[in-house]
């Protein structure tokens, strides 16, 4: 009998043992749900499927009276929109002043130390000034998953930079590079995949500050919608809302996986299946 | 006047004094091995050379000139690790060295020139025998293909002084052999000075023309730090190596290492 630390799944049973947790937990919550609604019929914790499938219905696929719109899709892509751009912004803002200071003893001594204690302020605390000053609108939502998610990737770039071996960054000035050289033909190339990797770690706080940022002042999105379906006690649409917006932070994270595979295949050999 | 002068050079990290009184001249188109125990300043010598460190005291002409204080064309380096680029294959990694000179804004060159370099850069290939791994990443590379491809990445430049440090090391002894056929000929065809360290006294005999043994001359028990190394030996050696007194002189340095 081998260790139990040796003994890999078949494909067969990797397959079955995947599935296994999701169906268990939807079983329960059929149960669970049945259970409560034989009881009180109005019982609104634990919607049925049916009930869930009539909220979907209603929210995704009939459009408001009033607006001629479809909610969900119209949440979906606000949300999106506000999260797609403030991940951008930081990912682009991270990588270029990770890479100064990683490269430049003189912009590290002036800006590693600040963006060390800019990191540690808790962007939640400083939510009210960003209303305060950016307004109620998109400026102020986009500007929180920044102030949340840039520090991080900063800090991981530069760290990624200098963990660098040395020996490849004298070879290439042996090689006759400038500094601007080393920096776009040799770092910016082995950084780009780590970069990637950086900003699917962040993509769980900035849903988290997205969602936040939503559910305080917000005309749309699905934060918004989740807080204000709440004063009803709509769990029929609050957890489709869910289930979807862990289904696109999935999404997200699956394609920046493949597209990082996909472009720097040097950079995945040897990494675990 | 020498090729490489080294005048009275001193180095220390600190209060650790690594290196002392270093006092050499090195002619055009000689082979240096450098031999000596671990921590004695081998790498640290290697590294003045390449202007990664600077010297405590004293000074290093070459042509008559003081030495960068930082790594140039002029002098091309091999390290037993990490010298060549991951993200590139074969073939870009050695274009890339001229990439860098001829391309200073955008780092990339195209049309004709991008042809040049792509001749220059296969023929240097083929003359480390790396042809058929044309289109591989280093990552599908063993150990030794690493280092022929690190050396022609170096020629690439035809640089004046060519730096090894312990550029063998990790290579098991049938590739090892392979590689000092491979370096004894890129150094007679491209008349280049070599510095080379290595741990093994025999490959030092084997390919130098000239060999340095480091050691410390000064012991103060109570104060290891206190004193650096010097270059206590300096043979010339029959270039080509294989001379019957080979034995003698390393019984006669291992003899001296055993009496302190
Ligand atoms: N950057 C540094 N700062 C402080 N001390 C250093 C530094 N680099 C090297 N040293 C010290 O200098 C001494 C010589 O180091 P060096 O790497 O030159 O030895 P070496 O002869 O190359 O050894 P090996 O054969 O193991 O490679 C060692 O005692 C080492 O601790
Ligand atoms: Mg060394």
């Amino acid at each position: 009998m081998k260790r139990l630390m040796n003994i890999e799944p078949s494909p067969v049973v990797k397959v079955f043992l995947t599935m296994l947790p999701f169906v268990i937990a939807v079983v329960v919550y059929w149960l669970a749900s049945e259970a409560r609604l034989s009881e009180n019929p109005n019982d609104k914790l634990l919607p049925s499927f049916t009930q869930i499938a009539a909220a979907v219905e209603r929210y995704a696929f009939v459009e408001n009276k009033r607006t001629g719109e479809y909610l969900f899709w119209q949440d979906s892509a606000a949300s999106l929109w506000r999260i797609g751009l403030g991940i951008g912004i930081s990912a682009c803002v991270g990588l270029v002043v990770g890479m100064l200071n990683g490269l430049l003893p003189m912009v590290r001594a002036g800006l590693s130390p600040f963006i060390t204690i800019l990191s540690l302020i808790p962007p939640m605390a400083i939510l009210p000034i960003l209303f305060i000053t950016f307004g109620l609108d998109e400026l102020a939502k986009v500007m929180l998953i920044i102030i949340g998610t840039a520090p991080v990737i900063m800090r991981d770039m530069q760290s990624q930079v200098t963990q660098l071996p040395r020996e490849q960054l004298i070879k290439a000035q042996t090689l006759g590079a400038s500094t601007w050289l080393v920096a776009i033909r040799v770092v910016l190339p082995q950084i780009l995949p780590r970069l990637l990797a950086s900003v699917r770690l962040t993509l769980g706080a900035a849903w988290l500050f997205l969602i936040a940022a939503e559910a305080i002042a917000a005309q749309e999105g699905l934060g918004y919608r989740i807080f204000l379906v709440r004063r009803y006690m709509s769990m029929d649409v609050i957890l489709p809302y869910v289930i979807w917006i862990t289904s696109l932070a999935f999404a997200m994270d699956f394609s920046l996986k493949k597209l990082s595979m996909l472009c720097f295949p040097w950079f995945h050999q040897g990494e675990a299946k | 006047m020498s090729f490489l002068t080294i005048n009275n050079l001193w180095k220390s990290y600190g209060d650790v004094q690594v290196l002392e009184r270093i006092n050499l001249s090195v002619e055009q188109g000689e082979f240096v091995s450098m031999v000596g125990a671990s921590g004695c300043g081998k790498s640290t010598f290697l590294n003045m050379l390449l202007g990664k460190e600077q010297a405590t005291r004293g000074q290093i002409l070459l042509e008559g000139n003081m030495l960068k204080q930082e790594p140039d064309e002029e002098r091309g380096i091999v390290f037993q690790r990490y010298s060549v680029f991951p993200h590139l294959n074969v073939l870009q990694n050695v274009m890339i060295a001229d990439e860098f000179t001829e391309a200073k804004i955008l780092g990339w060159v195209l049309g004709s020139k991008r042809k040049l370099i792509k001749e220059k850069a296969l023929a240097f290939i083929d003359a480390v025998g790396l042809t058929p791994a044309l289109k591989k990443y280093p990552h599908e590379l063993s150990g030794g293909m690493q280092q022929r491809l690190a050396i022609a990445q170096a020629l690439m430049k035809a640089p004046k002084i060519l730096l090894l440090d312990e550029p063998f090391g990790a290579l098991d002894p049938g590739i090892r052999a392979d590689m000092h056929q491979l370096i004894r000929d890129i150094w007679k065809k491209n008349k280049l000075t070599i510095f080379m360290v290595t741990h093994d006294i025999k490959e030092g005999f084997e390919l130098g023309s000239r060999l340095w043994v480091f050691d410390k001359v000064r012991h103060d028990p109570h104060a290891p730090n206190m004193y650096g190394a010097r270059v206590t030996y300096d043979l010339a050696l029959n270039t080509g190596g294989q001379s019957a007194d080979i034995n003698n002189i390393v019984a006669e340095i291992n003899q001296h290492e055993k009496n302190k």
